[in-house]
């Protein structure tokens, strides 16, 4: 696909994700300093759009992730919450 | 258009979804254990699961024409208890032979504990010693990078294993490069919010090829859409993709992995 016909499938659908977006940080930051470690992370993805090149979808992915190697002792939960807390919460 | 399912949890939809299914071009449904959304209490349980899975749901989905294969297994989400874990994998074998059984799945990791991880290579090894295809699953969001990475540890570490006779799914941009080097096959999980959209399923073959992927709903009993394969052939054309590698990607992909197991007869 050209760059125009990517624009004319999906600017506006986009557009409209990025003011969800937007808006969930507004709605975040009302409730006082981002105290939370999914506040933080998610502070800390956004950065990554703003990135030159390729692979930003895959690095975003990445910056939500649990980067250490060993498996956990045990599950305490079946759920997974969307980012790794920290070392002290693993 | 014609597609395969080939990872979806039917016993948690209703018949109406076959009906849908059909008439969008749905040849056949490949069923994987799964959790049922509660621990059950005993291995009994999923012997009557398993009867459900190759007794019951064949006959249900043969109502609407569509052939419905199953894979046999204990989902990672119930393998912390190791002793419960050991009593369900000893009833998979007198259920191997049944007409629409293709392989052990899906097996995989949920937390990457310790556990799950002892449990996995135990079903592993029942899949090499009985000659089996593997459907691996995957981990969800923060969990996912490490967990593939833990799997393919697993499945390089037992030499009896064969890389083209295993998927791993639910695949995202940070997983599937390093499944695909690996030699495995990958599965694409389309998803209304975690997971893939139609439209980074797209971006990934784009990048990616298409020769080792298929896409699959995976519907179950949470937020999922029966139809998200056939959407997703839909963004396809959107972008141009010819008709013949739409058709490679929905259906002659799943049909040529899943044809290493002859029960796979369309």
């Amino acid at each position: 696909m050209t760059q125009q016909q990517v624009l004319d499938l999906y600017f506006l659908e986009a557009r409209h994700q990025l003011v969800e977006i937007a808006a969930f940080l507004d709605r975040v930051e009302r409730t006082g300093p981002a105290a939370d470690f999914r506040a933080r992370a998610f502070a800390e993805a956004v950065k990554i759009l703003g990135g030159p090149g390729q692979g930003k979808a895959r690095e975003v992915l990445l910056a939500f992730s649990d980067p250490t190697p060993e498996p956990i002792a045990a599950a305490t939960t079946k759920a997974a919450c969307g980012t790794w807390p920290g070392p002290a919460h693993a | 258009m014609r597609y395969i399912e080939p990872h979806a949890h039917m016993v948690s939809r209703v018949t109406d979804d076959y009906e849908r299914m059909v008439l969008a071009g749905c040849e056949a449904v490949c069923e994987p254990a799964f959790w049922a959304g509660f621990d059950r209490s005993s291995a009994a349980g999923f012997y009557d699961y398993f009867c459900q899975l190759t007794e019951h749901e064949p006959r249900r989905a043969a109502k609407y024409g569509v052939k419905h294969f199953t894979w046999l297994g204990l989902n990672s989400k119930e393998a912390e208890d190791v002793k419960l874990a050991e009593e369900v994998i000893g009833l998979i074998p007198q259920f191997l032979d049944r007409p629409n059984v293709l392989g052990i799945g899906e097996i995989g990791l949920n937390k990457n504990s310790r556990n799950e991880l002892r449990v996995l290579e135990m079903q592993v090894d029942l899949a090499a010693r009985h000659a089996q295809l593997i459907l691996v699953h995957t981990p969800h969001l923060e969990d996912k990078l490490k967990g593939t990475r833990l799997i393919l540890e697993v499945l390089k570490n037992d030499r009896r294993i064969q890389p083209e006779r295993v998927i791993i799914d639910h695949v995202e941009e940070h997983t599937v490069g390093m499944v695909l080097e690996a030699g495995l096959w990958a599965g694409m999980t389309l998803y209304p919010e975690t997971k893939c959209t139609p439209a980074r399923a797209v971006d990934i073959l784009e990048t990616y090829g298409h020769e080792r992927l298929w896409l699959n709903s995976a519907c179950d009993w949470g937020r999922s859409d029966p139809l998200a394969v056939p959407k997703t052939a839909v963004e396809m054309k959107k972008r141009g993709h010819p008709g013949a590698v739409v058709d490679q990607v929905i259906y002659s992909n799943p049909a040529r992995f899943l044809q290493q197991s002859p029960k796979f007869i369309l």
